[in-house]
C-alpha cells in the first residue's frame, strides 16, 4: 500500500515570499497527522498544493499514490477536503448539499441515498435535514462539511483548521466525530490547527511549520520530551516558531479568524 | 479497519464515461443553482420589474411618438423581443457576483477539489443563467400579451425563442463569470457591471434598427452577441417581424461566442481559489 501524502522538496512561491519551502514529508495510511505552525506558516498553501487547487512552484507530491501535478482527476477523487472557510452552501438544505456532494463523484443513486442518512444520522442531523444550512449553527455546519467531505470514502481527508471559530463545547463535537470517523472508515486525515490541545487529542503524528519550513516532526510526546521534561505542546510551539500559540497573530489574522467565526456563527 | 477492507472499496468501479460524466455535472452544478433560486425567488421577481417598465413606460411613449421607424412592425412590436434580450442581458451580467461570493465563502473550492472537469463546472453555472432567463421571458410574454404585442404562439417558435434566450443568457452569464475571474472582488465588479450593460445594450438593436446609427456605432453593433440575439428573437417572437441576418448566423454567434467564453471560463475559473 502505498504511502497516503509524500512530498518531494514542494515548494511554492508567491512573488519573492516563499510560502512552502522544500516541504518533504510522508503520511502513513490511516494515519492522523496535524500540520502545526502559526498564521502564515505555509500549512494551507500546503494543503492547497496536495489537494490540486495550487500548483508547486517545484518539488512533487503524491495522494493516495497520485502525482498532483500529472494525475489531478485521481488525485481529486481520492480525497476529501473541509476548507477553513464555509464548504457548505447557506441557501440549500443540508439534504441538498450533501446530494451535490454525492452527485459529483457519481455515487449511484440509490446507494447515494443510503449514504446520505446514514450521514445525517452519524453527524446527529437528521431532524434538520431538511431546513437551510443559513440556519445552522457553526458546529452544525462543520459537521455536515465533514460529512460531505466523507460521502464518497476518500482515502484521505484534509481539514484546514477544522474548529476555529466554534464554542468549546462545538470543538469537542467535531473532534469525537473525527475520532469516530476515523475509527469507522480508517481515512488517512491531515490536518492543520493552530490550537496545541486539538493537535494533541487528535494527532499520531505532527510536523510544525515555521516560515515554509518543516522545523520539527514526531509523535506529540516524542517533541515534548526533546524540549525538556514536563513540557507541553504549547512549550514545543513556542521553542520551535519562537512565538505562543495563543497570542493570535496578526491584525490581519484576527479580522480572518473573526470573520470565520462570524459566518459559522 | 484493516487494510484488506480498504483495498475493497469500489473506487475506481461504477464511473460513467467521460461524456456521460460531463453531461450529468453540468445538470448538477446548474440544480444546485436552480434549487437555490426556488428556495428564494425573490431576485427572479424583482428582476422581472424593469423590463415590464421598458414595455409599459418607454414603449408605449415612443410608440406614440412615432419617432423610429420601423417599417411594417409597429413600435411596441419592434421593442417586446429587445426587451427580452435586455432582461436576459441584466440578469446574466450580474452573474459574476455570486461566484465571487462563493469564492469568498468557500463553496468554490469545494467545488474544484471534486473530480467534475473545470469546463463542466462553468458550462453548469451558465446552464443555470440561461435558464433562469426563461422564467422572465414567461413574464415578459405574459405583460406584453396583455399590451397588445402580436406574439407568435406556435410551439416552433416559442421553443425557438427559448433557446435563444437560454444560449444569449449562458452567454453573457460565461461572459460575467470571466469579469468576476478578473477583477475577483465584488466593488470592482459592480463597477465594471455597470459600465459595460449600457454599451452592450444601447449598442445592439434592441430598441432601434441598426440602420438608424452612425457607422462608428453599426461597425459596433454588428460585433455585439446581443445584436444576434435581438435578431433571432424578432423574427421568432412577433407576427410579422423580420430578422436582418439569416437566422443560422444568430444561431451560429451565439452559439460560437458562448464556446469561446467557457473554454476562458473553464481556464480562469480554477484561479479563483488561488
Amino acid at each position: 500500500m502505498p504511502l497516503a501524502i509524500r512530498t518531494n522538496a514542494l515548494t511554492r512561491r508567491f512573488g519573492a515570499v516563499c510560502a512552502v519551502d522544500a516541504l518533504s514529508l510522508s503520511v502513513e495510511p490511516g494515519e492522523v497527522f496535524g500540520l502545526l505552525g502559526p498564521n502564515g506558516a505555509g500549512k494551507t498553501t500546503t494543503i492547497k498544493m496536495l489537494i490540486t487547487l495550487l500548483p508547486p512552484t517545484t518539488g512533487s507530491a503524491t495522494v493516495a499514490g497520485h502525482n498532483v501535478l500529472t494525475e489531478q482527476r485521481l488525485v481529486r477523487r481520492s480525497i476529501g477536503y473541509v476548507p477553513q472557510l464555509l464548504s457548505s452552501d447557506g441557501a440549500l438544505t443540508a439534504r441538498e448539499n450533501l446530494d451535490i456532494s454525492g452527485r459529483l463523484y457519481h455515487i449511484p443513486s440509490a446507494e447515494r441515498r443510503a449514504r446520505i442518512d446514514a450521514a445525517l444520522e452519524f453527524m446527529g442531523l437528521a431532524d434538520v435535514a431538511d431546513h437551510l444550512v443559513r440556519t445552522f449553527s457553526g458546529g452544525m455546519i462543520r459537521r455536515l462539511e465533514i460529512a460531505q467531505a466523507m460521502l464518497h470514502q476518500p482515502e484521505v481527508l484534509f481539514l484546514d483548521e477544522p474548529t476555529v471559530g466554534l464554542d468549546p463545547v462545538a470543538r469537542r463535537a467535531v473532534w469525537e466525530h473525527v475520532r469516530r470517523l476515523r475509527e469507522r472508515e480508517g481515512t488517512t486525515i491531515l490536518l492543520t490547527t493552530h490550537y496545541m490541545d486539538e493537535a494533541a487529542e487528535l494527532c499520531e503524528r505532527v510536523g510544525i511549520m515555521h516560515l515554509g519550513k518543516l522545523v520539527a516532526l514526531g509523535t506529540p510526546e516524542s517533541l515534548a520530551g526533546e524540549v525538556g521534561s514536563g513540557a507541553t505542546l504549547d512549550d514545543v510551539f513556542t521553542h520551535y516558531t519562537g512565538s505562543d500559540p495563543n497570542e493570535g497573530g496578526t491584525y490581519r489574522d484576527v479580522a480572518r479568524t473573526r470573520r470565520t467565526a462570524r459566518r459559522l456563527g | 479497519m484493516t487494510s484488506l477492507e480498504r483495498a475493497a472499496r469500489p473506487v475506481a468501479s461504477a464511473e460513467p464515461p467521460a461524456a456521460a460524466r460531463f453531461v450529468l455535472d453540468v445538470w448538477t452544478v446548474a440544480e444546485a443553482e436552480l434549487r437555490k433560486l426556488a428556495h428564494d425567488p425573490t431576485e427572479l421577481l424583482t428582476r422581472a420589474v424593469q423590463p415590464i417598465l421598458w414595455l409599459l413606460v418607454f414603449g408605449q411613449v415612443l410608440a406614440r411618438a412615432r419617432a423610429i421607424p420601423t417599417g411594417q412592425l409597429g413600435y411596441i412590436d419592434f421593442l417586446a423581443p429587445g426587451v427580452l434580450a435586455q432582461s436576459a442581458l441584466f440578469s446574466a451580467i450580474f452573474f459574476g457576483i455570486a461566484v465571487i461570493w462563493e469564492r469568498d465563502l468557500g463553496v468554490l473550492h469545494k467545488y474544484l477539489v471534486s473530480p467534475a472537469s473545470r469546463i463542466s463546472l462553468v458550462a453548469g453555472k451558465a446552464l443555470a443563467g440561461g435558464l433562469r432567463a426563461l422564467v422572465q421571458a414567461a413574464v415578459i410574454y405574459v405583460v406584453a400579451a396583455l399590451i397588445g404585442v402580436h406574439l407568435q404562439v406556435g410551439l416552433p417558435q416559442v421553443l425557438g425563442v427559448a433557446v435563444v434566450v437560454v444560449l444569449g443568457a449562458a452567454g453573457f452569464a460565461t461572459f460575467s463569470l470571466v469579469i468576476a475571474c478578473v477583477v475577483r472582488t465584488r466593488e470592482r465588479f459592480m463597477g465594471i457591471g455597470q459600465v459595460l450593460t449600457m454599451p452592450l445594450f444601447f449598442a445592439s438593436s434592441a430598441v432601434y434598427p441598426i440602420a438608424l446609427m452612425p457607422t462608428w456605432l453599426q461597425v459596433l453593433a454588428n460585433v455585439n452577441p446581443l445584436t444576434y440575439q435581438v435578431d433571432a428573437l424578432r423574427s421568432l417572437m412577433v407576427a410579422g417581424g423580420t430578422s436582418t441576418f439569416p437566422i443560422t448566423l444568430d444561431f451560429g454567434v451565439l452559439a460560437f461566442a458562448l464556446v469561446v467564453l467557457l473554454v476562458i471560463a473553464a481556464r480562469l475559473y480554477p484561479r479563483l481559489a488561488i
